[in-house]
């Protein structure tokens, strides 16, 4: 088996048929990944991009040999990868530094693991950090610099042990534009220049211009249960300008994919046209925040837009960063408030009302459309008007929930509705009770 | 300069050559070898039951003595650190072993440390026969039981809190279980560990004093210390003495706070995981030393080396191991069924357990003492509850003015910490003397004595939940105009909550402790009994009825759990869901 495997032409690292389920203790599992199939090659970048809760991270941690798949496998040269191996690293989001050492006990870290020698481990450690541009701050601690250059530790660290394969798990989005900007430029040359020994890298993100900047080809993650919705080859020529034609072309077609669901089932539903299939009470509802919401619809329909905008466009006058915008957009059009296609978003009547309309009347518009097309909230609705008291606990909801959500999903969606039902003052919450009510306070 | 007085010194790399600090810290290194040798001698000395150990009430001996004191506090500090470490460790890793250590752990935490004593010293005696040991042992587990539960807690809180990216990053990078906990996981354990280990060896002072002079079930030993010398003083009705032996603890406290906790502290800073900027501590002189003397960095060069072997000894790097795929579905099945049996072994021997105890008690004691024990309990608690209750009354507004005058409070804060350290048993025969001079009622006024040494907590904590109220919302409150009573209702008191309940509950469980000591008391041949349940463990101690000990140290064991449960626990869940101020 392992001749069988070990072509030189064959994936770096692959991934077989993996699903992942979650199981909760007690009621069955939720399918987070849906069998996935997927190959690195040699000398790739290969960016995966995906609403938040997608599992594309999940997927990720599969692939390092964090988290065991519950089916399927991954191939790395051969062998099948059920813990992390060595020439696979990992680059966090949160940088995952040990606070307690130095920049150079950092890097150094993974070499003492391996028992490298005492001098070999510092000489490389060195050669890695002056690599990455940290020279100077060797004996810092972590707590001493910026976000980017702890940012730039992690990936002194991931080098220095020579990894044939890099995991990025959103390494820039914790860090402000510039800063991401300036760590992605050298992170590039490094590749491009074959300054280090790397043969293949994976980056997960949500920032759609990142990935198509960096990545040669860019899959993007279907959500619930996450799956590969599409695989785009993206062989621009480097370095890359944003405001290339051909850039912004892959851009849009990504944010199409991001922000319609396979069917167009939300989106034709909102328009009343039959066949779409059913938001039911389990309906992992986006978590969009009211006055984002409104900012969004407002800047939708005033000029230069007036009613229809190119999202990737919107998003950047806007200044809302690519993943809430994936939230706001699956909220406008479950609300009716809006239809988004092939990267451009449309106000509904409904939505330029609503951009039109003072306070109090939004909060009627709102109200309506959400008893209109979220069914939890004309669910929670119904029960409170038929119940004496007119009051229920929160935990019936949840637990209603849970039949269809993990329990922190369950969590999530039942804040969402509780907080556009406050503002659509269809129902009172008290926190300290954890009753809804139809009382006003 | 070596080569000028033709010393053959080898090339010493720059940093590890002595410099100034070394001329403090050769001194330090060789006193603590010689005084560890001479103690663990006199420690171990032959000793026969009955034979008379001699305490002389010269202060010239309370230097000697005082170094007995010490090394019991050491002794029983590292045992609680292994102790801690291990237990933790399997408590936090093992989810069935959680199952078990945990509500043990719990259970522990509410026994009367001295009903620990009580119950071991003849274990313990007859482990070493003919020497003094056994009793040194029963002493320094006394200690121990006052520390290692608390560190336990912390350390296990801690295990479980370790931030899930930097776990995956030592997994990405291959750290071995033994490695990463010892680069990780108690790293990052290190700050709370500090911080609880100082407040233990608060508590722990109490207890030496307490459990140096034993007297259970005719054994009647005094270990020489600062404990014995004090029992001494009392049993000949020695002011003068007390006097001496309060002035020694002083001396003693403020050492150990200055060599071991202000460095210990100060340290443990850097194992912070957020703290960008927040309050620097000032470096101590003895961390300073540690830091400096090039003594210290040769040590450290040779654990890091010692470090290094031991890493690539234990290489067992995951090479591209294959792995055969285990059978889920069976798998997890099988964890199911473990999980059942492992559940049911639990309740069994629980269920053993009560039934041993319940036997052995019954055996001597009747449903009438029981319930007259109960009463017992009743009585210390209205103690507890109404002095609890009174100090939060003097301490609450004292501790917000302070805490309001941030200078003020940086200077009384340290002061406050080092009362509560105090052991206040030192005080007893104090109190003795006036009850007795002036014909005071035993009942109401031996209860003080309960809070004396724990009062302090609440102040500490009052101040430092003061310390932590952001200006702001005093500014919002002065341009609001809100005064008076309602600057106390919506501001003040709703802010310092959190922390008030944390002191209040340090200071209920010490009072709880402290009932054996001080619900009976001593000045001479004057003995002054108050009613409760600490009177009639320390009467049952003293004559060594073994089911009686039982009995009150279980129903105080009840008393203190159900207290937890139904009152402080629910408040801090309060304080932990509405007031936290972030």
């Amino acid at each position: 088996m392992d001749q069988a495997i070990t072509t030189t032409n064959g994936p770096l690292i692959a991934a077989e048929k993996i699903s992942k389920t979650y199981q909760a203790p007690d009621h069955a599992g939720r399918l987070v990944l849906d069998r996935i199939d997927f190959g690195l090659k040699e000398g790739e970048i290969v960016a995966i991009l995906g609403k938040s809760g997608s599992g594309k991270s999940t997927f990720l941690r599969v692939l390092a040999g964090l988290t065991p798949a519950s089916e399927g496998r991954v191939v790395y040269r051969g062998h099948e990868v059920h813990e992390p191996v060595t020439g696979i690293a990992m680059v966090f989001q949160t940088f995952a530094l040990f606070p307690w050492l130095t920049v150079l006990g950092n890097v150094e870290l993974g070499l003492e693991a391996m028992g490298v020698p005492r001098a070999e481990r510092r000489e490389r450690a060195l050669k890695a950090i002056d690599v990455i541009g940290l020279d100077g701050f060797e004996s810092a601690y972590p707590k001493e610099l910026s976000g980017g250059m702890r940012q730039r530790v992690g990936f002194a660290r991931a080098l220095v042990v020579n990894p044939d394969i890099l995991l990025l798990d959103e390494p820039f989005s914790a860090l402000d534009v510039l800063t991401a900007e300036t760590l992605r430029g050298d992170l590039q040359d490094l590749w491009v220049e074959r300054r280090m020994p790397t043969k293949g890298i994976i980056l997960v993100s949500h920032n759609i211009e990142e990935a198509v900047e960096i990545a040669d080809r860019i899959i993007v993650f279907g959500s619930d249960p996450g799956c590969i919705r599409a695989d785009i080859p993206d062989t621009l020529p480097r370095p890359r300008d944003w405001a290339s034609a051909g850039f912004r072309q892959i851009v849009d077609q990504v944010y199409g994919l991001l922000t319609t669901t396979p069917q167009g089932a939300v989106g034709r539903r909102a328009r009343g046209e039959p066949g779409a299939t059913d938001v039911g009470i389990g309906y992992r509802l986006p978590s969009a925040s009211i006055q984002q919401l409104i900012g969004l619809i407002e800047a939708l329909c005033l000029p230069p837009y007036s009613g229809r905008a190119d999202l990737p466009h919107l998003a950047e006058s806007t200044q809302i960063s690519d993943e809430d915008m994936f939230v706001l957009v699956e909220a406008m059009q479950l609300l009716g408030f809006g239809n988004a296609a092939g990267g451009d978003i449309e106000a509904t009547a409904a939505g330029r009302a609503f951009a039109d309309a003072d306070i109090l009347h939004r909060k009627q518009i709102f109200a309506e459309h959400i008893l209109k097309n979220v069914p939890l909230i004309a669910h929670i609705r119904k029960v409170l008007d038929e119940r004496g008291g007119h009051a229920a606990p929160e935990s019936r909801f949840l637990a209603e929930l849970e039949d269809h959500l993990s329990e922190e999903e369950a969590q999530r969606v039942l804040e969402t509705v509780i907080n556009w039902g406050r503002y659509a003052e269809l129902f009172a919450y008290d926190y300290d009770r954890g009753t809804l009510s139809l009382e006003n306070p | 300069m070596a080569e000028r007085w033709g010393l053959p010194i080898v090339a010493w790399p720059q940093r590890l050559r002595p410099n100034y600090w070394d001329g403090i810290a050769l001194p330090v290194v060789i006193g603590v070898i010689l005084l560890a040798g001479w103690a663990s001698q006199q420690m171990a000395a032959p000793y026969q039951p009955g034979q008379e150990l001699p305490i002389s009430l010269d202060p010239a001996n309370l230097p000697a003595y005082g170094a007995r004191t010490v090394l019991r506090m050491i002794a029983a500090l590292a045992f609680s650190l292994i102790f801690s470490l291990g237990y933790a460790a399997i408590a936090a890793k093992s989810r069935r072993a959680e199952k078990l250590l945990i509500p043990i752990l719990d259970i522990l935490q509410s026994v009367p440390i001295l009903g620990f004593l009580s119950i071991t010293v003849t274990g313990f005696v007859a482990l070493f026969p003919g020497s003094l040991l056994g009793y040194e042992c029963a002493a320094i587990f006394a200690i121990f039981t006052s520390q290692a539960w608390n560190m336990t807690f912390s350390l296990y809180q801690s295990f479980l809190g370790v931030p899930m990216d930097l776990r995956e990053a030592a997994r990405m990078y291959h750290l071995t279980p033994w490695q990463s906990f010892w680069r990780l996981e108690v790293p990052y354990a290190m700050p709370q560990l500090t911080w609880n280990m100082m407040m233990s060896v608060s508590g722990g002072w109490f207890f030496v004093v307490a459990s140096e002079a034993i007297s259970v079930a005719g054994h009647d030993v005094k270990l020489p210390g600062i404990g014995s010398y004090i029992a001494m003083a009392i049993e000949q009705r020695d002011l003068a003495a007390v006097a001496y032996a309060i002035l020694a603890m002083l001396v003693l406290i403020l050492a150990y706070d200055q060599i071991l906790f202000r460095p210990l502290l100060a340290w443990s800073q850097k194992f912070k995981v957020e703290a960008i900027g927040g309050d620097e501590v000032e470096p101590p002189w003895f961390l300073s030393m540690l830091q400096k003397a090039r003594l210290f960095a040769l040590a450290e060069g040779a654990i890091d080396y010692l470090r290094m072997l031991m890493s690539r000894a234990r290489r067992g790097l995951p090479q591209l191991r294959r792995l055969e795929a285990p059978g889920r579905a069976a798998a997890v099945a099988r964890e199911r069924w473990l999980d059942y049996a492992w559940n049911a072994v639990l309740l069994l021997i629980a269920a053993y357990t009560l039934w041993r105890i319940v036997a052995f008690v019954q055996a001597e004691v009747t449903m009438h003492e029981f319930l007259h024990v109960l009463f017992l309990g009743f009585v210390t608690l209205i103690r507890v509850v109404v002095l609890i209750a009174l100090a939060a009354c003097v301490w609450v507004p004292i501790g917000v003015w302070i805490g309001l005058r941030p200078t003020l409070a940086h200077r009384v804060q340290p002061i406050v910490q080092f009362l509560a350290a105090f052991p206040a048993n030192l005080f007893f025969p104090v109190a003795v003397f006036l009850i007795v001079r002036f014909h005071l009622n035993v009942e109401i006024w031996v209860s003080p004595l309960m809070i004396l040494g724990t009062q302090w907590y609440i102040l500490f904590n009052v101040i430092g939940g003061t310390m932590a109220l952001p200006t702001d919302y005093q500014y919002v409150a002065g341009n609001l105009g809100v005064t008076r009573w309602l600057w106390w209702r919506r501001l003040i008191l709703p802010a310092i909550f959190p922390a008030f309940v944390t002191g209040a509950v340090t200071a209920s469980g010490g009072s709880w402790n402290a009932s054996i000591v001080s619900e009976i008391v001593k000045w001479g041949n004057t003995t002054l009994v108050a009613t409760g349940i600490g009177a009639y463990i320390a009467q049952q101690t003293e004559a060594g009825d073994f089911p009686r000990i039982a009995l009150g140290v279980a129903v105080l064991c009840l008393y203190v759990l159900a207290f937890n449960r139904l009152l402080w626990r629910r408040l801090y869940n309060l304080a932990e869901e509405r007031l936290r101020l972030d």
